[in-house]
């Protein structure tokens, strides 16, 4: 038996998210072998860092832009060649996209949010996140062949020193699969995704304008962290749609959380429970973040956050 | 243009989230119910469908009786028809195959449905409905418009958007942005008087067997209060998010 993992690529560069699954398949199988599927990786072998033994590395320029269908159909063919029972995948938007396909054409139980290793194997039980963060659903998967969604940074990584064999991989493709067509992608290059960051600098309906975001995004760069907003900044045009963190925007599960002006409705607080610690900047000390924060500053956002940020590029400086 | 809006029947946001029977099953007691709104962004835009392009609108709820108010709100914003297929809500999959019979029954040509209900978070049901449908799939869809059998839809994706086009039948997967919170419509007196007598047919279920199963629920352990920093003594907050929280 082997675990077999969905390691995301951009670019031809494993995410950190490919690593994470991967350092939590070689967790769950014990002493059985992980393998990984890659779609055009430059170098699949990094793969062996975080436990992973063999890599079914597939290079094919129909497969250039995510795919879900096609992409669907390939892990779907490569559980099937090495006969894997359970298949571990990430919680990225693409993630999230070809999960349920692939679960129904492997006929498999699909337990998406899984926060920890699982609690026990047989029966095959995980913990899962629910309720928007505000409880947690322990959910047995009963079928044979199992597909766990890993929650971003619930896991970690784990590394594994190990080689790993790089095996070309020429799943059969066919036509259905790309009868949905990605016309174009529109994505900002070398800036870190809510999804993938450590950390993530937010800004509420506080800083008065849109004009006033050059110190978040100071902030932002400063710390290596992306950049978010809350519900009113988005719907007012302030900043992006997907810029907007909380209950109907982005879930937010980094380290560290830091919101400037944001005064913590529930539904946004329930987009960003997941993140491990809470900073809040804001001048109304009632403000609802307050409770749901680790660490608060109570004052003017517009004196705090450039003297802040002054002192992190010190600490930066110290610590690089 | 058929078009069938999935309905999942959820606690309002500010619900205070209970579990009973040895915490194996979500505590209703007290809670407010409502559209999840992530269909009702799906449901809107299937309204904007049928009075611009002209379409038929239906909803579909899987669950007791319970949910039917749930079902009347969605036919007093406007759908047509309503249909739930009577039994409880188990899992993603079994939710799915059950819509699936709907879908198939009422060959409908657009079929919209929450990225994922408020309350479980599974996310699953849209792309579980499409597979089984053998129709194609756009998640995390904030746009789409349909000319003939040809849609063209924004889907979010990390970091960005993507623009894509497929031919219908379709399953959407739908979030904000399909509409803006500002075109949600509230049911209006005339819009309740009528949902009254607009059909809502009862169906019975598939015998489903389901994939997981929730054993149990647990809430996270309560958290420590905030602390607090001085606006003149930043150093600190910094030595805390370093030393501390281990988070820079």
């Amino acid at each position: 038996m082997s675990v077999l993992v969905y390691t995301e690529t951009e670019d031809g560069k494993f995410k950190k998210a490919a690593f994470e699954v991967a350092s939590y398949a070689k967790e769950v199988a014990g002493g059985d072998d992980v393998v990984a599927v890659s779609f055009n990786a430059a170098d699949a072998s990094e793969l062996g860092q975080y436990g992973v033994s063999k890599v079914l590395n597939i290079q094919n320029d129909k497969l250039s832009k995510f795919n879900a269908e096609a992409y669907a159909d390939a892990l779907k063919q490569a559980a099937e060649k090495e006969g894997s029972k359970i298949v571990v995948v990430s919680q990225s938007a693409n993630s999230k996209y070809l999960a349920p396909l692939l679960a129904v054409h492997l006929n498999a139980g699909y337990a998406s949010n899984v926060m920890a290793a699982p609690e026990s194997t047989d029966p095959f039980t995980v913990k899962r996140s629910a309720f928007t963060n505000k409880a947690f659903n322990f959910t047995k998967i009963t079928t044979d062949v199992k597909i766990v969604g890993l929650s971003q940074n619930a896991f970690g990584l784990k590394e594994n020193q190990g080689d790993a064999t790089l095996e070309d991989f020429s799943p059969e493709l066919k036509k259905g699969d790309f009868s949905v067509n990605v016309e174009s992608v529109d994505k900002a290059k070398d800036k870190v995704t809510i999804a993938d960051a450590e950390i993530v600098v937010s800004g509420g309906r506080g800083l008065k304008g849109p004009e006033n975001w050059g110190m978040i995004e100071e902030m932002a760069e400063i710390l290596g962290a992306a950049t978010a907003c809350s519900k009113p900044v988005s719907d007012m045009g302030w900043r992006p749609h997907s810029e907007h963190v909380g209950q109907t925007g982005k879930p937010v599960a980094s380290n560290l959380y830091i919101a400037v002006g944001i005064s913590g409705a529930i539904q946004h607080l329930a987009g960003i429970n997941a993140a491990k610690t809470k900073v809040v900047i804001n001048n109304d000390p009632e403000a609802p973040f307050f409770k749901a924060a680790d660490y608060g500053v109570v004052g003017d956002a517009f004196e705090i956050v450039p003297k802040l940020n002054e002192k992190l590029k010190e600490f930066k400086a110290k610590n690089a | 243009m058929k078009i069938l809006v999935c309905i999942s029947h959820v606690p309002d946001t500010t619900s205070k989230i209970n579990f009973t029977e040895g915490d194996s099953k979500f505590d209703t007691n007290g809670v407010n119910f409502v559209i999840n709104p992530n269909d009702e962004f799906g449901l809107t835009r299937a309204m904007w469908f049928k009075e611009k392009q002209g379409a038929s609108v239906d909803v579909v709820n899987v669950g007791g009786a319970e949910t039917e108010p749930t079902l009347r709100k969605a036919l007093a914003i406007g759908a047509d028809n309503a249909i739930r297929v009577d039994t409880p809500a188990t899992d993603g999959f079994q939710v799915a195959k059950q819509l699936a019979k709907v879908a198939k029954e009422g060959e409908y040509d657009l079929i919209i449905a929450g990225r994922e209900s408020i309350d479980y978070n599974g996310g699953m049901v849209p792309g579980m409905l499409a597979a089984l449908l053998d129709a194609n799939f756009i998640n995390t869809c904030i746009s789409l418009e349909v000319e003939g059998d040809k849609a063209t839809a924004i889907r979010e994706i990390d970091g960005g958007k993507e623009t894509l086009t497929a031919s219908l039948p379709l399953v959407i997967g739908g979030q904000k942005g399909l509409v803006e919170e500002s075109d949600l419509k509230i049911p209006n007196m005339r819009g309740i008087m009528q949902a009254r007598k607009k059909p809502l047919n009862v169906v019975a279920a598939e015998e489903v067997s389901t994939q997981t199963e929730a054993v149990k629920f647990k809430k996270p352990a309560p958290k420590g209060d905030v602390k607090l920093v001085d606006p003149e003594n930043l150093d600190e907050l910094i030595d805390l998010l370093h030393n501390e929280a281990k988070a820079i």
